[in-house]
């Protein structure tokens, strides 16, 4: 993904201005902050210019509505509806009436400016604290037209750093699974899509069965398992050229890939005579470690963001359960030790947290804890979940959930879903097919 | 063989003694019969949580089934698997230049990478017990789908009874 954006202009510094408006992340969405998102305003050259080119009439209210679902997704913010505005866009972007946006209970308040400048879009922001009666943060961008969508995306995530005090998860991508077709002859592709579901595209035909792909640290690389001519193999593709390798030359199925923290490794488990150890390869030197060696099942590992751990999937105890060890493979130490089984243990961005997937009772669970295993939290409970995946930003979990068939395998589907860590905002993540094991991609501008 | 062998002992005592005991072994057997009617009827064609019935099953020659079943989450080989096997040793045995793939599947109610794993040791297990039949592993290779590829798409215990499979597929 290339680097597009240039900040261009930064000319009023959130200051140390003493912001009335706070937004409280650990606590969930009882409250969601009042925020209007006026349309960002357009001179009349401009929105033709920019008509013609993106087949978009008015391309700053377009951008304001990407920024206003961002902030309703989030469950920390209501958008307020535009109906209610009393200022015209452009005059509230020189000078908001902060007894207009009080009167209809705003406490913040969004603005912008669009222009069209030497075949380049320019964006300029700002946000205003309407109990305070002052401007928090000012910002311009320029950017290819085609990238309207990314400027709503970096200035929701803006705002939300400014007012959470935690980096956004907006300007990010999802990979995977898109699905079709019945249970038995199941037909997969691989697939990206921005966070919001929009700019979908498919990476695979879906002339091979392919599972669980993960970003590397760039979000240039994929890593996943394809069965290209029924050898189950980890397989590395690059997403701007679409070249596809094999990742080391194992004499048997390699699964459950995913990329070391630095993006030099990556981490899998190699099946053979009936057990699965995890391994790791160095993508430069193609050099392959085996970091553990036991006869149970050993799956699913993921690195500590510091890289100095790795937890995994084992059934060493019998049953499936969640263990930690050093990278070297030293020091193997069981975490889960609740009622039930565990599964797809997945080290937070944080690093303070291992979301994981739990089975009990015939009932699937996303739930998380802390690294030692202790402080399990159970976030949601359904009939058939599995596989987290951690926004960047260690605040929200996506992952994916099947629904029960009846006899005659009617019924089923298969989705993504998003919730937050403190348990509150579960949501539907729209995609245009059946949908399974998501992940997302790291913050792509910083 | 030995029921011939009872049938002509022709001597007071010893011929009450079996008979009782024949009877008393007649009833038992009716009586597990029955009752194992009466629970598979219940759960369809399962014996604990295996697959016994023959819905899906394909034959690779004849009297020779295509694959063999297993509990939730084990790969241990039951009584009936073991059977299947060594019929399919037979007939590789006879066959010599077949060459096999064992395709190991789990049910849908696990997590996607382990099943994969599980769907390996599963393929493993039946390949290791053909080998103990004579079987060269070099005719043999294995392969895991996971729950990738159910043939049954209900979701309840028979059809996952189904799902957790090893099945021998002709690769040549």
């Amino acid at each position: 993904m290339k680097k597009i954006f240039i900040l261009l202009l930064l000319w009023a510094l959130p200051s140390k201005s003493l912001a009335l408006i706070e937004v409280d992340i650990t606590r969930g969405n009882l409250n969601p902050l009042p925020i209007a998102v006026s349309p960002l305003s357009i001179d009349n050259d401009s929105k033709k210019s920019f008509e013609k080119i993106l087949k978009k009439k008015d391309i700053g209210s377009e951008i304001s509505m990407v920024i206003e679902n961002n902030l309703k997704i989030s469950g920390l913010f209501n958008p307020l509806n535009k109906d209610a505005f009393l200022q015209a866009p452009d005059i509230a972007n020189l000078k908001p009436r902060f007894e207009d946006w009080n009167l209809i209970k705003a406490q913040a308040l969004i603005t912008g400016k669009v222009k069209y400048m030497d075949d380049k879009l320019r964006v300029e922001f700002r946000l205003w604290d309407v109990l305070a009666g002052k401007e928090i943060m000012a910002l311009a961008f320029t950017t290819v037209p085609n990238n309207w969508r990314r400027v709503g995306h970096i200035i929701t995530d803006k705002v939300y750093e400014r007012l959470t005090g935690e980096k956004g998860y907006f300007d990010t991508r999802i990979i995977y699974v898109a699905e079709e077709g019945p249970k038995t002859k199941r037909i997969k592709k691989l697939a990206i899509m921005d966070q919001d579901g929009a700019n979908n595209k498919f990476l695979t035909l879906g002339n091979e069965l392919v599972l669980t792909p993960r970003f590397n640290p760039t979000n240039q690389m994929i890593t996943y398992l394809s069965y290209f001519r029924n050898l189950p193999r980890v397989y590395l593709l690059d997403i701007e050229t679409g070249i596809q390798e094999v990742v080391g030359d194992f004499p048997g199925m390699t699964f459950a890939p995913r990329f070391s923290p630095d993006g030099k490794k990556i981490i899998m488990s190699f099946a053979k005579d009936g057990n699965s150890d995890i391994y790791t390869m160095d993508l430069e030197n193609r050099i392959v470690e085996k970091i553990t060696n036991h006869p149970s099942i050993d799956t699913s590992p993921s690195y500590s963001p510091n890289g100095k751990y790795i937890c995994f999937n084992s059934d060493r105890s019998g049953y499936q359960q969640i263990y930690v060890m050093k990278s070297d493979g030293s020091n193997v130490k069981r975490i889960s030790f609740g009622k039930g089984i565990y599964g797809t243990p997945v080290w937070s961005p944080r690093g303070d947290l291992i979301a994981f997937t739990k089975m009990h009772k015939g009932k699937f669970y996303i739930g998380v804890m802390r690294t030692d295993g202790s402080g399990e939290r159970l976030l949601t409970e359904n009939y058939y979940q599995e596989a987290p995946s951690w926004s960047p930003n260690g605040r929200v979990l996506i992952f994916y959930r099947e629904t029960k068939s009846n006899d005659k395998g009617e019924g089923f589907s298969a989705k993504l879903w998003s919730i937050d860590l403190t348990g509150y905002n579960e949501r539907l993540v729209d995609t245009l097919t059946d949908a399974s094991d998501p992940s997302w991609s790291s913050l792509l501008t910083n | 063989m030995k029921k011939l062998r009872i049938r002509n002992i022709d001597q007071g005592a010893i011929m009450k003694l079996n008979k009782i005991l024949k009877n008393a072994f007649l009833v038992t057997v009716a009586c597990l019969v029955l009752s194992a009617c009466a629970t598979s009827k219940k759960s369809g064609q399962m014996q604990g949580d295996v697959y016994t019935g023959n819905d899906t099953v394909e034959y690779l020659a004849s009297g020779v089934k295509d694959r063999v079943f297993f509990a939730t989450n084990e790969s241990v080989l039951t009584t009936a698997a073991r059977e299947t096997l060594r019929k399919q040793a037979a007939w590789l045995r006879k066959n010599s230049k077949i060459t096999i793939v064992l395709e190991g599947h789990a049910d849908e109610r696990g997590t996607r990478e382990y099943n994969l794993a599980l769907g390996e040791r599963r393929a493993n297990a039946a390949k290791d017990y053909l080998m103990t039949y004579g079987i060269s592993s070099d005719r043999i290779s294995v392969l895991s789908y996971g729950k990738e590829r159910p043939v049954d798409s209900g979701s309840n215990p028979l059809a996952w009874s189904k799902n957790r499979r090893s099945v021998t597929v002709k690769a040549n």
